[in-house]
């Protein structure tokens, strides 16, 4: 009889190929218990006097980017904690503000104990005794799904640093990474005057390390698998798998996994493809970016390519415009909105947003004076980087994409007053704020 | 001798009255201030120098109050009293305020020419000690001077006054507070403190034994000097 | 020593009185805030640009040092 040793007796092989964040989850509704976990994912060491830098070069070695928007490096990030001087704390970003992705929410509610195993085995790596994880108020299941998690845990006897589940105020700018850190100190969820970044000081003033949830997620498996594992998918600059949250003119909305790299097109076919020809997409939300139809028939999804295209991968939302929208006018209403979710800190990102979404309503509406374009496009210049964070950033250069974008609807708009779509149906949708709370 | 005594003691009384005059514009240019008010001819930082240098003619008025207060012969004030309030033996409670109002101003003063090496919450703070410095000027001016008596000096209170409520007035209604308990406390105060002066006004220093009663806490030595001032 | 003006975007409220002090660098937007030009302030021009800290009713303006080949943005 051959003896198992013990601590490969309960781990299975490693995924091959795709899913392999969702790999142990079989049933939409439910979140994977512990056992079930467990029988692929061993326990995550406990956090020592001294960081692990074996852990954080393992992750450097897979190559793994912040899967939250930043794309940052995340073995640098990791290192720049240690160097903190304190002993640093650890949270997990599943704020999830931005109303196109629901990618997060999804992976807690389906995979707590993943995302758990993640946190854990990064605050080992970075010696952190104590670990957040933020979720949005509303976002009841991933909460719960993460409560009771926890309390598997304890039940099973398992040793782990201090964890606490924190629900957010449901604002856009709340999970940008200042805002959430002093929402954690006390204060509003709005974000703060950077520097300190919040890898330096953050959390109690101390070094804070701070990712996605997805992020954790992929780093657990790094761990469990190794860097080379993680290397078989994605590209040699972005290796890995992501999360897409694809909605707006597709049959089967919702989230799926898929390398780096895959073309776009075959992003949108998995998610049940097209009703109508394709006129434009929105990459990365609202915080992202327009591609024309051209540029999204041969986009992947990747940095490096999307880049080339003056876009971005974001926290992975695509949005498929139809043909019978108006793209203008989506445009406007999601300016719109985001200037009702500034946090109001500073003037230029005040009284810039306001300007730009009633300006571009004005013009998508039909509702023309001369001058309209040139404001539009010298108030886009004027609101980047003039604010504590680049929420306004992301507005400017939303709309200087849909002005690219849809140029020739503003030819039709400038001269007809209207374009065909004035009457077709709001395509993006906009969550409805019952109050504006920040804290 | 006595000329030179009379002297400071009017230089004094004189040198008094122009700093509260100064005192007053001072406070009626800082509500500009405040609000960043400017036009095209009057800008915004010409606004805030004149708010800064009227300020500082206050001192130069105010150093010459108090050493002519102190050199004079007439009644016994020392250095100490003018800026430590309360231990004089010449009317101490009203020469006090002068000292207390003294101090609020120096604070404010310092912090404001150290800016910005102070922060700007502790700044504020001590800024806001110059919405005490005035009404305590006020006081200590109708307490211990000689000429409260006179119609010319009530004038220039009354209009002090109304420039300082006019000005607070104003500020009110460009910027209104937002914390409704802060407006109604602002308001209530705006009432209470020159209605409480008018009465202690008229129930103390006008009434013809002033000098004399134990409230004014003259002593007894400086009687026959005060008395060429009190109208019987 | 060359240094950088910057503004805390937050603590500044559209005032508008560094702008009058030092137009050489800071120019104001259409809503009254300051549009500050990045280029190191050396010299001649501390002066000024101290003066424009100190006159900021909220203090929002601040000195860093530029750091090594800092060039105009």
């Amino acid at each position: 009889m051959q003896q198992i040793p013990a601590t490969e007796s309960r781990v299975g092989a490693a995924p091959h190929g795709l899913p392999r964040l969702l790999a142990s989850s079989r049933n939409h509704a439910h979140a994977v218990d512990l056992r079930t976990h467990r029988s692929t994912m061993q326990i995550p060491p406990l956090p020592q006097r001294r960081p692990r830098f074996d852990l954080i070069d393992a992750v450097d070695a897979a190559g793994l980017r912040g899967r939250g928007g930043g794309a940052f490096p995340t073995a640098t990030k990791m290192r720049a904690v240690t160097e903190g001087g304190r002993s640093p704390i650890l949270v997990v970003n599943g704020a999830e503000g931005e109303p196109a992705s629901s990618k997060d929410r999804m992976l807690m509610a389906r995979m707590p104990h993943l995302v758990i195993d993640g946190a854990l085995i990064g605050a080992a790596a970075v010696g952190a005794n104590e670990v957040i994880i933020c979720a949005e108020r509303t976002s009841i299941k991933a909460l719960n799904a993460l409560e009771v998690a926890v309390g598997e845990r304890v039940q099973a006897r398992e040793r782990f640093v201090p964890i606490r589940i924190v629900a957010i105020p449901p604002r856009f700018v709340a999970g940008e990474e200042s805002a959430l850190v002093h929402f954690l100190n006390g204060g509003e969820a709005k974000p703060t005057r950077v520097p300190p970044r919040v890898y330096q000081k953050g959390v109690k003033g101390r070094p804070t390390f701070l990712s996605n949830v997805e992020t954790f997620a992929h780093l657990a498996q790094i761990t469990q698998w190794g860097p080379s594992w993680f290397r078989q998918l994605g590209t040699d600059a972005e290796p890995g798998t992501m999360l897409a949250t694809v909605s707006g003119d597709v049959t089967r909305p919702g989230v799926c996994e898929m390398a780096i790299g895959t073309p776009l097109t075959d992003a949108i076919a998995n998610a049940g493809g097209t009703n109508s020809p394709i006129q434009a997409v929105l990459i990365g939300g609202y915080y992202g970016t327009w591609l024309g139809a051209a540029d999204a028939a041969a986009a992947t999804m990747s940095n490096a390519d999307l880049r080339s295209r003056d876009s971005g991968l974001g926290c992975g939302a695509v949005v498929v415009l139809p043909a019978g929208a108006c793209g203008l006018r989506e445009t406007a209403r999601v300016l719109t909105w985001m200037s009702t979710e500034s946090a109001g800190q500073c003037g230029p990102c005040v009284h810039g947003l306001g300007a730009l979404s009633s300006t571009l309503t004005a013009l998508a509406a039909g509702q023309i004076r001369p001058g309209m374009l040139d404001d539009l496009h010298r108030w886009a210049g004027l609101i980047d980087k003039r604010g504590a964070c680049s929420f306004p950033d992301g507005a400017a250069r939303l709309l200087r994409s849909a002005l690219q974008v849809f140029a020739g609807d503003i030819t039709l708009h400038l001269r007809h007053r209207s374009c065909s779509s004035a009457m077709a149906r709001p395509v993006l949708r906009l969550p409805k704020r019952e109050e504006v709370v920040w804290r | 001798m006595i000329a030179a005594g009379q002297a400071t003691w009017y230089l004094s009384r004189g040198s008094g009255a122009v700093s509260l005059v100064l005192l007053t514009v001072s406070f009626v240019l800082g509500i500009p201030t405040l609000l960043s008010w400017g036009t095209p001819r009057v800008p915004r930082l010409v606004v805030q120098l004149m708010h800064r240098n009227v300020s500082l003619l206050v001192i130069v008025f105010l150093l010459i109050h108090i050493a002519t207060s102190v050199l004079d012969s007439f009644v016994s004030i020392s250095w100490i009293d003018a800026l430590v309030p309360f231990g004089g033996t010449y009317r101490p409670i009203w020469l006090g305020l002068g000292a207390l109002a003294a101090d609020c101003l120096i604070a404010v003063i310092v912090t404001s020419l150290l800016r910005p090496r102070v922060s700007f919450a502790l700044w504020k703070r001590v800024h806001w000690l110059a919405y005490a410095c005035w009404p305590i000027a006020i006081v200590h001016g109708l307490g211990t001077g000689t000429d409260t008596r006179y119609g010319w000096m009530q004038l220039l209170d009354a209009v002090c006054v109304a420039l300082v409520l006019g000005s607070i007035a104003w500020r009110l209604a460009v910027r209104p507070m937002q914390d409704p308990r802060r407006r109604t406390a602002t308001v209530a105060a705006v009432v209470a403190v020159p209605l409480a002066i008018a009465i202690w006004l008229f129930a103390g220093p006008m009434q013809a034994d002033w000098g004399k009663t134990h409230k004014a806490a003259t002593p007894a030595t400086t009687q026959d000097a005060t008395a060429e001032t009190t109208v019987p | 020593m060359r240094y950088l003006l910057k503004v805390d975007p937050i603590a500044c409220d559209g005032r508008g009185i560094c702008a009058e002090l030092f137009p050489e660098r800071i120019d104001l937007d259409d809503w009254g805030f300051p549009i500050i030009d990045a280029t190191p302030i050396d010299g001649s021009l501390m002066s000024h640009a101290k003066r424009a800290i100190a006159a900021c009713p909220v203090l929002a303006l601040r000195l860093e040092h530029a750091p090594p080949g800092a060039v105009r943005r």
